[in-house]
């Protein structure tokens, strides 16, 4: 191990790189109970980084890195304040501020505890996620700070120039600063907004790797993997919040059908039309015993719940025959109340159309069209065609689906609507 | 990606000798190390293979044989499966992991699952 060969030297710079990822977000939020700012702790993190490239392809890795590298961090941490509090003497009040803090962090040479760890991890996935900044730098930041990803792969993962991530990075830090934001777990009086934002982050980072096709960059579907491991994350944080369980519940269902929603040529498949035996059992599992959790902690009646129990709903069915209808329509019929979206009514209109019949279902659909808002949405006028369609009023289906082609946003969508237009007979939920 | 963790078996562990508390405890904490990270998907520690059985394939033929069986290196005591960013990863984690052989030493081993890429997307249409 001691051995100066080249082969070892790689190998440990190969696991100082994964070391580093493990350890930089609790490394970080370690750092930021010491010196309160996010571009001071990533840079005395960044410092021990060096230090373990000097050190460690020399001595080996040592046997509890993440402590290595925060006792390397804090040293240098409390040096930059002894000297900044030097430089304060004049005045009092920021001296004692500093002392305080030195004293603080130079104190426990034992590690912190894992409550303080967690702690400190969670108020730094508040911090990433705080509402003062755009979704798109919480996305970024969310990532970089908590994911341990690069800006790099960031860019990557979401289709866009590096230095547009890298600049999102540093304008948010710019802005949490000038707020100056408090490193701390929100009050209750504003926790709930504080903990949608957090849970809206996660969510998208999800999204925009179930978005990802075939023949993308692989860190585009990774972040499927990223937002789940920051959820179950959460769920170790915050164990008694339903949400937090809900939106876990919600992400492991919908990944459990990760391998069976494309065809060979990249095609979407219809969840109705998806081979069952390719969704992944173990995901499913778990997403159901999220959702008991959630379920169990407030009634599942959350925004993520609720989702999460429609998709529980699919996923504990053995076919789509068995599908069980009339408890979608129910979890929709929440659902309803709960976002007030004319998207998720289309969803009620849908699943009641199936439970009850076509023609419960028309009735519903139509009340939705006079809302201006989905006139042109292809999805509604598709579904008017399925539910005339199976109430053989075949004429009016077939003008319905050629609307709806005629809306649709992509070729493949208008394809499809087409085919059903020429009346090819084809299940749609 | 998606990884196993095996632990083999041993003398003890056939003997369905259990760990020691200390034992325990620290894989109780490695455990949770791992839940907290969210890479932890599933694990188990298992019993002796006496309690176990095998069904042996010889062409049309099916023949059970109850254990124990007597090749304790082939045999298995435990799993995990892990969600990580690679194999360097789950590796990184495994070093942290407490023996779980304090007598005689032994190894655990790391293996990739195969991943619904990894297989031809279904050319067939829907199975209802």
């Amino acid at each position: 191990m001691n051995e100066p060969d080249s082969r070892a030297a790689v190998e440990t710079s190969a696991a100082i790189e994964i070391v580093w990822r493990m350890e930089a977000p609790k490394l970080v939020a370690g750092l930021m109970r010491l010196v309160r700012d996010l571009g001071a702790a990533e840079d005395l993190a960044h410092d021990a980084l060096v230090a373990a490239l000097e050190q460690w392809p020399r001595d080996g890795v040592p046997r509890n890195p993440g402590a290595w590298l925060m006792a390397a961090a804090r040293r240098r941490g409390i040096d930059q304040l002894r000297r900044r509090s030097m430089q304060a003497r004049k005045h009092d009040g920021l001296a004692r501020e500093l002392d305080e803090a030195i004293r603080v962090g130079a104190a426990p040479d034992e590690p912190a505890g894992a409550d303080d760890i967690g702690d400190d991890l969670l108020r730094l996935m508040f911090i990433a996620c705080h509402p003062v900044l755009p979704a798109d730098a919480r996305v970024a930041l969310t990532l970089r700070l908590l994911g341990g990803l690069t800006t790099d792969e960031i860019a990557r993962a979401f289709l866009v120039p590096e230095p547009t991530i890298a600049q999102r990075i540093v304008r948010a830090k710019k802005t949490l600063a000038k707020k100056q934001v408090p490193f701390e777990v929100p009050a209750p009086a504003e926790r709930m907004v504080r903990l949608a934002s957090l849970l809206e982050v996660i969510y998208l980072v999800f999204n925009e790797g179930y978005a990802a096709s075939t023949g993308d960059d692989w860190m585009r579907p990774a972040l499927c993997d990223e937002a789940m491991r920051l959820g179950r994350t959460l769920t170790t944080l915050i164990p008694a919040e339903a949400e937090v369980h809900g939106l876990v519940a919600l992400m492991e269902l919908q990944a459990s059908r990760f391998g069976a929603r494309l065809g060979p040529k990249g095609e979407a498949i219809l969840l109705l039309e998806q081979d069952r035996n390719r969704w992944d059992r173990l995901l499913i599992t778990r997403g159901l015993a999220a959702l008991d959790r959630a379920v169990a902690l407030d009634g599942g009646g959350g925004f993520y719940a609720l989702q999460a129990g429609v998709a529980a709903c699919h996923a504990r069915a053995a076919t789509p025959a068995a599908t069980d209808w009339a408890r979608i329509a129910a979890l929709y019929a929440r659902l309803v109340d709960v976002t007030r979206s004319p998207i998720v009514r289309l969803n009620h209109a849908v699943a009641v159309g199936m439970a009850q019949g076509p023609a419960a279902g028309l009735v519903l659909v139509d009340a939705l069209a006079t809302d201006t808002s989905l006139r042109a949405y292809p999805y509604l006028t598709a579904a008017r065609g399925d539910l005339l369609e199976r109430l053989g009023r075949l004429d009016e289906a077939r003008a319905a689906f050629t609307q709806a082609a005629s809306l649709a946003g992509n070729t493949r969508d208008r394809d499809v609507l087409l085919a059903r237009a020429r009346g090819r007979a084809t299940t749609s939920p | 990606m998606r990884f196993m963790v095996i632990v083999k078996a041993t003398k003890e562990s056939e003997a369905n000798v259990m760990p020691s508390p200390e034992l325990l405890a620290e894989m109780g904490a490695f455990n949770q190390e791992l839940v907290k990270a969210g890479v932890m998907l599933a694990g188990d520690g298992l019993q002796s293979s006496a309690k176990g059985a095998r069904v042996t394939f010889k062409g049309k033929e099916r023949t059970v044989t109850d254990g124990p069986f007597a090749e304790t290196k082939e045999l298995i005591a435990g799993f995990w499966i892990l969600q990580c960013r690679s194999k360097a990863e789950v590796i990184e984690w495994m070093r942290r992991c407490p023996n779980p052989y304090p007598h005689d030493g032994g190894y655990i081993e790391i293996r990739q699952c195969f991943e619904p890429e990894d297989f031809a997307p279904a050319a067939g249409g829907p199975t209802a």
